[in-house]
């Protein structure tokens, strides 16, 4: 029978790239990715699970990952903003934001183009409707969302 | 924040988490941590075990049973219940409601086992598993029971699961004839509601149970008698909710007062209604 543990070896793939690394139990992902990898690409917004500047895509989906714990991503395929563009040719969606002006102070970002990329790669020409349902989680103080929403839809073709 | 200390385990079996949860005093189980995390964060909460489900597959699976029932995992998402080919033949109303719950990212990690057992008074699933007459199967070291939605929601973060207990899934039956309806009001446009309503129409009468109202779902029961071979007309069903709201005592707070929340209970009901009467097959 499994033996409850206050740490737990994890192995996972971030950006492409494996780690393993011993975690304590309480660490919450979001710690796990910027204290212990470095990766400080992902924001801590509100840490209650509300803002959304945290997301992260866990196998493909985006999850908060102020709302999980690091063990609870062993054996998991993580990507953060970082690995958006690894070369620095950034992606269309990244040009989108640039282009639209969808950002003022950038706090949320990351974590728009973390759900933004989800939305993009299961359907590549969002409404505007299907992109306000997609960043639903992600909240921003400064634009009022419609240059975000602009840009997204822009990368996908739409008016 | 930083989370007290904790123990973790994964177990690979059904078997092997009722075990942990019932051998190790201050076991939780952790399904998609949407609320026990942050329940942990704040310090509202300090389980000593944490038994994470992740591993358990079979908690994950929707199907059918031999007799035809929905039969939903603990383990199932709200992005799986969204999605799932089972559930729109069988409940869409289950995938409708499952996709106004929170955001993507928590419907992505946050199960069904986990909305249910946590009964947050404003939780989705409660009233509607309640409305649509759901069954609950809890595994323990000793036995498998199964317990009626009515007998499963006992108060506000409690339920029939006790100590030592898991709950494995929630069987629902197929709509057949039956139209099912929610409706509510909410804090804004996608947020959390104040009150909520969920109803089915059928041959076998009505069923209508309200959230946000109480410390577990409550049946409107008296109104349910009243609709016994109503017409369904808008006019029928609003005379049906009189007085539901006065034979509730709900909770007061800064999204709505008492006497408003037993205004929206009756506005939620109908609404609630005349959705499931129109959906009703051959309605």
């Amino acid at each position: 029978m499994a033996t409850p543990a206050r740490s737990r070896a994890i192995s996972l793939v971030i950006n492409g790239e494996q780690v393993e690394m011993e975690v304590p139990a309480r660490r919450l992902l979001v710690h796990f990715i910027r204290d212990d990898l470095g990766l400080t690409g992902t924001h801590v917004g509100c840490d209650t699970g509300n803002c959304g500047a945290c997301t992260v895509q866990l196998d493909g989906e985006p999850v908060k990952s102020c709302m999980l714990l690091a063990v609870q991503a062993d054996g998991s395929r993580i990507a953060t903003v970082e690995g958006l563009a690894p070369d620095g040719d950034l992606t269309a969606l990244q040009r989108a934001f640039n282009e639209h002006h969808a950002l003022q102070c950038g706090y949320c970002t990351p974590g728009m183009l973390m759900s933004a990329s989800a939305l993009l790669a299961r359907n590549p020409h969002p409404t505007e409707e299907e992109v306000r349902y997609a960043l639903q989680g992600n909240i921003c103080r400064c634009t009022g969302y419609v240059n975000i929403v602009e840009a997204v839809v822009a990368v996908g073709g739409g008016a | 924040m930083l989370l007290r200390e904790v123990d973790y385990a994964r177990p690979s079996t059904v078997e092997e988490a009722v075990a942990l949860l019932a051998g190790y005093e201050g076991a939780r189980a952790l399904a998609g941590g949407q609320t026990i995390v942050n329940v942990m964060k704040s310090r509202a909460a300090a389980p000593d075990v944490l038994v994470d489900l992740a591993n358990l597959e079979e908690l994950r699976t929707i199907g059918f049973s031999a007799d035809g029932l929905l039969e939903i995992g603990a383990m199932v998402t709200c992005a799986q219940l969204v999605n799932s080919s089972e559930v729109d033949v069988a409940r869409p109303i289950l995938a409708e409601v499952a996709a106004t719950i929170a955001d993507v990212q928590v419907r992505n990690r946050g199960t069904v086992g986990g909305n249910v057992c946590v009964n947050d008074p404003t939780n989705h699933l409660p009233p509607l598993l309640v409305a649509l007459g759901a069954t609950f199967t809890i595994r323990s070291r000793e036995s498998e029971r199964t317990v009626p939605a009515d007998e499963f929601f006992l108060g506000v973060y409690l339920t029939a699961v006790g100590e030592g207990e898991l709950l494995t899934k929630v069987s629902v039956p197929p709509s057949n004839d039956a139209g099912d309806g929610f409706a509510g009001v909410t804090i804004g446009k996608h947020g959390t509601y104040i009150v909520d309503a969920a109803a089915t129409v059928s041959d076998d009468g009505v069923r209508i149970a309200l959230g946000c109202v109480a410390a577990a779902p409550v049946r409107a029961t008296a109104m349910e008698d009243r609709l016994a071979g109503s017409d369904f007309s808008a006019d029928s069903v609003a005379a049906a909710a009189q007085g539901l709201g006065a034979s509730l005592d709900p909770p007061s707070d800064v999204h709505g007062s008492a006497d408003y929340r037993r205004h929206l209970a009756e506005v939620s009901a109908v609404r609630a209604v005349l959705q499931a009467a129109g959906r009703r097959k051959g309605a």
